[in-house]
């Protein structure tokens, strides 16, 4: 599999990441590299193989829906990067 | 003895009996980390003054007399990955370079109430992606056996820790081998437990399917003291199960008698380091002179595990550290006029390469026309890896393998190859990936004088035969015993 300088920009931006000219011949580089050696799992047949996505025994954990002091509210503004009247203070998002 | 040398078991001795206070033995241990963590830099903030301030307590409690949880007194260097409150926790990364938990992890929840003492974050590679510890944002770790090499990684700065005695025990985590081998780069003992075992709460997540939280201490003893604390069902995490915490430190007993130890054939290959080869050997052999019985066993699918695992463990990794957008908490670009800028500008600048590249990864894997052929591909592989473990604990009670094809290498080494040092862990993560639990224990030198681990795994939630049979081979041999001479 060999990854464009365009296919690293897409995952880029699906991403969210910036990325510079020179990080991007190197993304596209070694990126490839590393699927290349991924495709050693084509070998195999999985057709009739289910898939694990974890391996525990269990689906899904539900609580009884009761009040709980189970973990105590800090106050959620103490690490915002920048906060105004008690919210999250972020750039412009609408026009 | 310097009281920075002991273990935790050895100081819970001296605590109880009054021949050391814990203020002593804590302040030992700043001064040692003062002489030796510049040339090792095993930690990335020390909390000198909570530690003190514990350490006090503790004495004062042992004055008092009554019951005296285990770890009362008792000073621990716990990772950058484990929140506690109050006290900065980074992962190793710019991003978190200034976040303050307002929490403590269940972990630290639990180490807190059995009277543990904190000494500081340890370092790790930036969000425990690595194998070496040399891609943190506030530097490399070195080796205390050697300064030239890797401690492993990603608990570097815990093994490092431990080795050079500037800690009484450890915390790790483990996605792909992070304590364990870490742990044989740097001839302590390292245990990932059983996937389920221990809460996760107030861990900086990387792969959720595959994290898991262990001790990292000096010898077999200390970790089974520690299982017993960190062990066991929190509903925070509701990936923690329900099933019964046996008293690990039961399970050791110096005796293998009748024990089935199996060894995949496919762990023993060619371009193996023959030193490591001979001591792994040279250890099964002392166990078989010790009563246990081995033989040869095939995990067929083992070729395929680190394919699976990175593509698995970076699509995870892609999901997980989308959360880090320079909103809520965590560093943020100054130069930042509208909110798309915001996001990519604070990601580029806060997360390192290899952190980077593996989300490049993970996104690819799980992005539109590559989900079937990568992912899916990846978690089916998954079951056949699960499969063959199953399959070989039906006629054995453990497997013994070597931690790493070879010792430790140099720092630099393979920086610039991504899947050279992705390679390295051919040893570790199908671990991970079977869920399973594994001990490293050291069992040699190199030459160069270079510890060499081994690993034994065990079957889902069976720590104990491990233990008992790390306790036997530790009773048998001394190389737990050995200490770095640290060249400063």
């Amino acid at each position: 599999m060999k990854i464009s300088k365009e296919e690293v920009e897409h995952i880029a931006k699906l991403a969210r990441l910036e990325i510079d000219e020179k990080e991007k011949e190197r993304f596209a580089h070694q990126l490839s590299d590393v699927l290349n050696h991924m495709e050693k799992l084509d070998q195999l047949d999985t057709e009739y193989v289910e898939p694990t996505s974890h391996i525990l025994p269990i689906h899904n954990v539900f609580k009884g829906d009761e009040i709980k002091e189970v973990f105590p509210m800090a106050d959620p503004l103490s690490n915002a990067p920048q906060k105004d009247h008690g919210h999250y203070r972020v750039p412009k998002i609408v026009e | 003895m310097n009281l920075y040398e002991l273990t935790i078991h050895q100081l819970q001795k001296m605590l109880r009996s009054g021949e050391v206070t814990s203020v002593d033995v804590t302040k030992a241990i700043y001064e040692r980390i003062n002489d030796v963590d510049k040339e090792i830099h095993a930690y990335i903030s020390l909390t000198r003054e909570m530690a003190l301030e514990q350490a006090e307590d503790a004495d004062r409690k042992i004055k008092e007399g009554g019951d005296i949880p285990p770890l009362l007194g008792i000073p621990l260097a716990i990772k950058d990955v484990l929140c506690i409150e109050g006290v900065k926790t980074t992962c190793g990364s710019k991003i978190l370079s200034n976040f303050i938990p307002p929490y403590d992890a269940t972990v630290i929840k639990r180490l807190k109430a059995n009277g543990a003492i904190f000494l500081g974050k340890t370092n790790m590679d930036e969000f425990a992606m690595g194998s070496s510890t040399e891609t943190s944002y506030f530097g490399i770790t070195r080796n205390p056996w050697s300064l030239q090499h890797i401690p492993g990684g990603s608990s570097g700065g815990s093994a490092a820790a431990l080795a050079a005695d500037e800690c009484i025990g450890a915390l790790g985590s483990d996605t792909g081998g992070s304590i364990r081998q870490p742990a044989g780069c740097c001839g302590v003992v390292g245990m990932k437990p059983t996937y389920g075992r221990v809460s996760r709460f107030g861990l900086v997540a990387f792969a959720s399917s595959l994290d898991q939280i262990g001790p990292m201490t000096k010898d077999v003893t200390d970790t089974a003291i520690l299982m017993n604390v960190i062990s066991g069902r929190d509903l925070l995490d509701s990936t923690s199960l329900d099933v019964r915490v046996p008293d690990f430190t039961a399970a050791l007993r110096d005796d293998v008698k009748g024990l089935r130890i199996g060894i995949p054939r496919e762990y023993f290959v060619e371009g193996m380091d023959p030193e490591v080869e001979d001591s792994v050997s040279d250890a099964i052999r002392l166990l078989e002179r010790l009563g246990a019985s081995s033989r040869e066993i095939s995990l067929p699918h083992t070729d395929y595990a680190i394919s699976t695992y990175y593509l698995l463990a970076s699509a995870e990794a892609s999901s997980n550290l989308a959360r880090y957008d320079g909103v809520k908490y965590g560093y943020r670009t100054d130069d930042s006029n509208d909110i798309m800028h915001m996001y990519k500008k604070t990601r580029e600048n806060g997360f390192g390469a290899e952190v980077k590249r593996r989300i490049m990864l993970g996104t690819y894997a799980l992005s539109s026309g590559y989900y079937d052929a990568y992912y899916l591909k990846a978690q089916k592989v998954r079951t056949l890896i699960k499969d063959d473990f199953d399959k070989a604990f039906k006629g054995c009670d453990v497997l013994i393998v070597p931690n790493a094809p070879t010792p430790p290498f140099k720092i630099g080494e393979k920086m610039n190859n991504p899947l050279q040092m992705y390679l390295s862990d051919i040893f570790t993560i199908s671990v991970n990936l079977s869920g399973i639990p594994a001990i490293s224990i050291p069992c040699g030198f190199s030459k160069e004088g270079l510890p060499i681990g081994m690993q034994i795994m065990g079957r889902h939630f069976d720590e104990e035969t491990i233990l008992r049979i790390a306790y036997t081979f530790e009773q048998n041999t001394d190389y737990h015993l050995q200490k770095p001479k640290i060249k400063l």
